[in-house]
């Protein structure tokens, strides 16, 4: 389900409805990890009264399914039922570290879409995504710079090791390339469902690509912003 | 996921002639203010809000941090830090929270500040993240007069390190509830500046002598701060 945000306590830029918008834009979306992958993009431009997610409130059943296997179809359909414009998957699958995508979005025929969100799971990660929540487009032509962070759909144990994708069941999935950066065998580490959506702690991995206490390695870890975006209003 | 903590000031004692007419009561302005906690595990002290003029500062970053800071840092207690704001000119209004803050919970606050002071109102806040040697939170000066009625403001608030206490995380020098240990220590063993905190590591991280798990690390933002105009 699609949370509707008329609170004033949402964790997201409130304004006031603006007249004009921006009917064109481009969005670019670079990884700027070190080794970390997202799974297929979800871009939405969306109204006043639609977000993905609420931090600090429980994840909706399509957040999950994103968070936790990178499925979106969920997320897109809810969306585009209200009457947002999607753009999905623009990267064609996996975005690695470093790379970057580009879409064009126009919102012509919705003059109401005047919000962008963005989110795609973070490999190897058990629920982590990467998020931009309610980030109003401005009317102005111009390009405009956003920093994205990672985010914890606290509905899956953080064990770090490899398992499903599916919700609700343990592990994270590793399709390739994924699969060649991490290890094998770990143990798993003692973590606890959150229950609800905050900013992700990160991963501890461990050097051990054959057992050890995680399948994740050292070299997935990061620290926030994990994305940058570049929105150019024409 | 909310915690109502209201605490409606009118008029502030130390204050401005506008506040004192019985005749005609000033034009009010009221803000709602919201902070969430998006940590995974670590529990916030009892916030502490002041309204206070542009040019007060909370603190500087790179500078050492007051006594009354060192205390919120290491021990989350705030009763020195009242103190001070409630004897300091520039302060309109100060506002403690009634309790902890839990990871994924918001608290809210009401304040009403004169209208005709709204050029001079603007908002900090700061808490202890509780399960650390001495990391804090906090917004530094939100300018109150730049929100229009119905509308609101954002801002992410990350973790600062307040440099008063090693960061060794033992047992014995984290108050929270992941170790039990000291509080506030007058003693001064880290770089004596605040700055923006490095995150904790835990046993897992590779410090074995450390009490703190996975859970308990954090990465910026740490908390989510929105202040609306209703009245």
């Amino acid at each position: 389900m699609i949370r509707l945000t008329t609170s004033a306590l949402a964790l997201a830029i409130a304004g006031t409805a603006s007249m004009s918008h921006a009917a064109e834009f481009d969005v670019a979306i670079t990884n700027v990890t070190a080794g970390v992958f997202f799974t297929p993009l979800l871009v939405s431009a969306h109204s006043d009264g639609q977000s993905m997610f609420m931090a600090g409130a429980t994840a909706s059943a399509e957040l999950q399914a994103m968070a936790e296997g990178g499925d979106i179809s969920g997320l897109a359909t809810a969306l585009s039922g209200a009457g947002a414009v999607n753009a999905e998957n623009p990267a064609g699958g996996l975005l690695s570290p470093g790379a970057t995508t580009e879409v064009t979005l126009n919102t012509d025929n919705a003059s109401d879409n005047t919000y962008l969100s963005i989110v795609a799971m973070m490999l190897p990660t058990n629920d982590g995504f990467v998020a931009l929540n309610q980030w109003k487009i401005p009317s102005e032509p111009g390009v405009y710079p956003v920093a994205l962070n990672a985010y914890d759909a606290g509905t899956e144990a953080n064990d770090e090791v490899l398992g499903s994708g599916a919700p609700g069941e343990a592990g994270f999935p590793a399709p390739p390339p994924v699969a060649a950066t991490i290890g094998t065998n770990g143990t798993g580490i003692d973590a606890s469902v959150e229950g609800y959506v905050h900013i992700h702690r990160g991963v501890t991995g461990d050097a051990d690509t054959e057992g050890g206490q995680s399948d994740i390695d050292l070299s997935h870890r990061w620290l926030n912003p994990v994305a940058k975006v570049v929105v150019t209003v024409k | 996921m909310t915690i109502q903590q209201t605490s409606l000031i009118l008029c502030a004692a130390a204050v401005l002639t506008a506040c004192g007419g019985k005749d005609s009561d000033p034009e009010m302005a009221t803000f709602e203010v919201a902070v969430t906690n998006l940590t995974a595990a670590q529990p916030l002290s009892p916030m502490t809000l002041a309204v206070a003029s542009p040019d007060w500062s909370l603190f500087e970053l790179a500078e050492p941090a007051s006594v009354a800071l060192e205390q919120i840092a290491e021990s989350g207690d705030n009763s020195a830090l009242l103190a001070e704001l409630e004897g300091n000119a520039q302060v309109m209004k100060s506002i403690s929270g009634t309790g902890i803050v839990m990871p994924g919970m918001t608290a809210t606050f009401e304040i009403s500040v004169p209208e005709s002071d709204l050029d001079q109102a603007s908002l900090s806040a700061v808490t202890m993240l509780v399960n650390t040697n001495d990391a804090l939170t906090a917004v530094r000066g939100v300018a109150l007069d730049a929100i229009e009625l119905g509308g609101s403001v954002h801002q992410s608030m990350a973790a600062y390190d307040a440099g008063t206490e090693s960061n060794n995380e033992f047992a014995a020098t984290i108050p929270g509830p992941a170790a039990g240990g000291e509080g506030f220590s007058a003693e001064r063993d880290d770089s004596d500046r605040i700055l923006v905190h490095p995150g904790v590591i835990g046993v897992l991280g590779g410090r074995a002598d450390s009490v703190l798990g996975e859970e308990h690390r954090f990465d910026n933002p740490v908390a989510g701060i929105v202040i609306t105009r209703t009245e």
